[in-house]
């Protein structure tokens, strides 16, 4: 009798679980290798040629450079906000901390046009950095703001339960030992929360990387100017060229693996810390 | 005053000292700027305008049929993924086999990788040549440039929300009470109605939410595959798009802002899913 069970439980168990082989295969598996496969048809050295062109080279370089940048503040400000949203009241606070999942759920090429809606060449704010010699629409400027924008909730999200969750004694027991405040961010804190930081710029980090729908409104589409990665790959493909979209797509396709990698050994080590 | 009830009204009303106030309001003054002030203009830009003229720019047939062909993809994905998504974390959780550690990374891959780059692929692999383009045009079915194609392209980014959010209350839930209501004779319908699903309802709720969000909000993936052809493959993001280039900016702010209450409707079932899993 519980024979049977146990073949009957293990006979749909394989059921299910080729289902979801089947499905992870051909939703995401496939097309990638679809692309891979391409690669390895087309000639190395004309792929080369084509990523090595100023134009898709400088829109690599510019994407990783942004992506950066936006890592970087992103690691700061949004251990800062996480942490004040945990440790301090202040008015308003439940409302901002709803407020922090926006950008997840604001279509990208809304962000674009609200931030040409305030910062573009006809606004007020626009005017003003413009007279400033500053130009934020079509230009970097621009990029960053909405970089910065669908980025923002990564970092926070990702270390705010770690310092829920952390134990108020030991900053508590070395502040009456008479340690600064810096000592104690550097030796208490930050070591706790370093994987959960890393883990939120990481993912910053490739969503910058990637980013499409914001930029491709803000940025304005400007050759060795304003042209990031994704926006090349599009223009490529658009106008046919699509060895020229191959090489960058393969280099963003390459980096996206890398992050996931680093990511889920970043999560074995952090299991090993508890 | 007795000491506990100084305390209380002390911790009340803590006064922060000059960093620890700064510090706050630069993270508030951060966050308003970044997040909230990009709100105003597009605000500003709706109220500036006759409001009979915003209505007339919604009512077109080109934005009617957008904003229906979104609804629709986002019915089809999130019915697809949700069903899909359970099956996934069943499996991921309940089984052991080789390669399960490859499957759960393929699962993060969806959000790591540039959407246009995955409307690439899809092209690749369902264009006329692709491996299974071929397939389907001897099927004479039409996977690219339309409907199919965006299907599959909102599925893709959308894979892994419902089974990430299930996953870890799966992993908590154990497997106990479903191994004692099989000893009692209960078969698998059964465990998934009385035990799984009421243990996994908010988790669920979560990645549907998600699922729908971003379906809607889907861009760069629907455009490379769509192609977007006016009154066929356009959906509500692509209409956005269009209307900016073309120049006609109270098209794109009056469609803009409808997607924004969208959102904030989103965000509100977040907030209550938050306080029904916690209460």
């Amino acid at each position: 009798m519980s024979n049977h069970i146990s073949d009957r439980f293990k006979k749909n168990g394989l059921y299910l679980r080729s289902l979801s082989l089947f499905y992870i295969g051909v939703i995401i598996l496939l097309p990638i290798m679809a692309l891979i496969s391409i690669v390895f048809k087309t000639n190395l050295s004309s792929l080369w040629s084509h990523i090595s062109q100023p134009q898709a080279l400088y829109s690599l370089k510019l994407t990783f450079f942004l992506s950066l940048i936006i890592a970087i503040i992103n690691c700061i400000t949004g251990t800062a906000t996480a942490w004040v949203l945990v440790r301090y009241d202040f008015p308003l606070k439940k409302t901002m901390n709803t407020l922090i999942d926006l950008p997840f759920a604001i279509p990208t090429v809304v962000t674009g046009i609200m931030l040409v809606s305030i910062y573009g060449p006809r606004s007020v704010l626009g005017q003003f950095f413009s007279r400033l010699g500053i130009h934020v629409i079509f230009d970097k400027p621009g990029i960053l703001l909405a970089l910065l924008f669908v980025t923002f909730p990564f970092v926070v999200r990702s270390v705010q339960p770690v310092i829920i969750a952390m134990e108020k004694d030991m900053e508590e027991a070395a502040k009456s030992l008479g340690a600064s405040p810096l000592s104690i961010f550097l030796k208490i804190i930050f070591p706790e929360l370093s994987p959960a930081m890393l883990t939120g710029t990481a993912l910053s980090f490739s969503r910058a990387l990637g980013e499409f729908g914001s930029i491709v409104i803000v940025a304005g589409n400007i050759p060795m100017k304003t042209q990031v990665a994704s926006v090349y790959i599009y223009g490529e493909f658009e106008s046919g060229n699509i060895p020229g979209a191959l090489g960058i797509s393969l280099i963003l396709l390459f980096s996206s693996f890398s992050i996931i990698l680093i990511l889920n050994f970043l999560q074995k080590w952090k299991k090993k810390y508890e | 005053m007795n000491n506990t009830q100084f305390n209380r009204t002390r911790r009340r009303k803590r006064k922060y000292r000059l960093p620890e106030t700064l510090l706050i309001s630069a993270v508030v003054i951060w966050f308003s700027c970044l997040i909230l002030v990009p709100f105003f203009g597009i605000i500003k830009e709706i109220i500036s305008k006759n409001w009979k003229q915003t209505i007339a720019s919604l009512t077109t047939s080109t934005v009617i049929h957008a904003f229906t062909l979104t609804v629709f993809i986002c019915i089809i994905v999130a019915i697809i993924n949700t069903i899909f998504g359970i099956i996934m974390a069943q499996v991921l959780t309940r089984q052991k086999f080789k390669g399960k550690l490859i499957l759960e990374s393929l699962l993060d891959l969806p959000f790591a990788i540039s959407p246009v780059v995955i409307g690439f692929m899809l092209i690749i692999l369902f264009g006329p040549h692709g491996w299974l383009g071929k397939f389907f045009t001897h099927l004479n079915i039409k996977i690219t440039y339309a409907l199919p194609g965006m299907i599959i392209a909102t599925l893709f980014v959308t894979l892994p929300f419902v089974s990430k959010e299930i996953i870890p209350v799966l992993r908590q839930l154990g497997t106990e009470q479903e191994d004692a209501a099989r000893v009692l004779g209960a078969n698998n319908w059964q465990i998934f109605w009385k035990i799984t699903l009421p243990t996994i309802k908010w988790g669920l709720g979560y990645g549907l939410t998600l699922t729908i969000a971003r379906s809607i909000g889907e861009f760069g993936a629907v455009l490379v595959v769509s192609g977007n052809i006016l009154n066929k493959t356009q959906s509500a993001t692509l209409h956005i798009h269009d209307q900016f280039t073309d120049l006609n900016y109270l098209g794109a702010f009056s469609a803009s802002l409808v997607l924004i209450f969208i959102s904030v409707l989103v965000i509100h079932i977040i907030q209550f899913i938050y306080k029904e899993k916690e209460g």
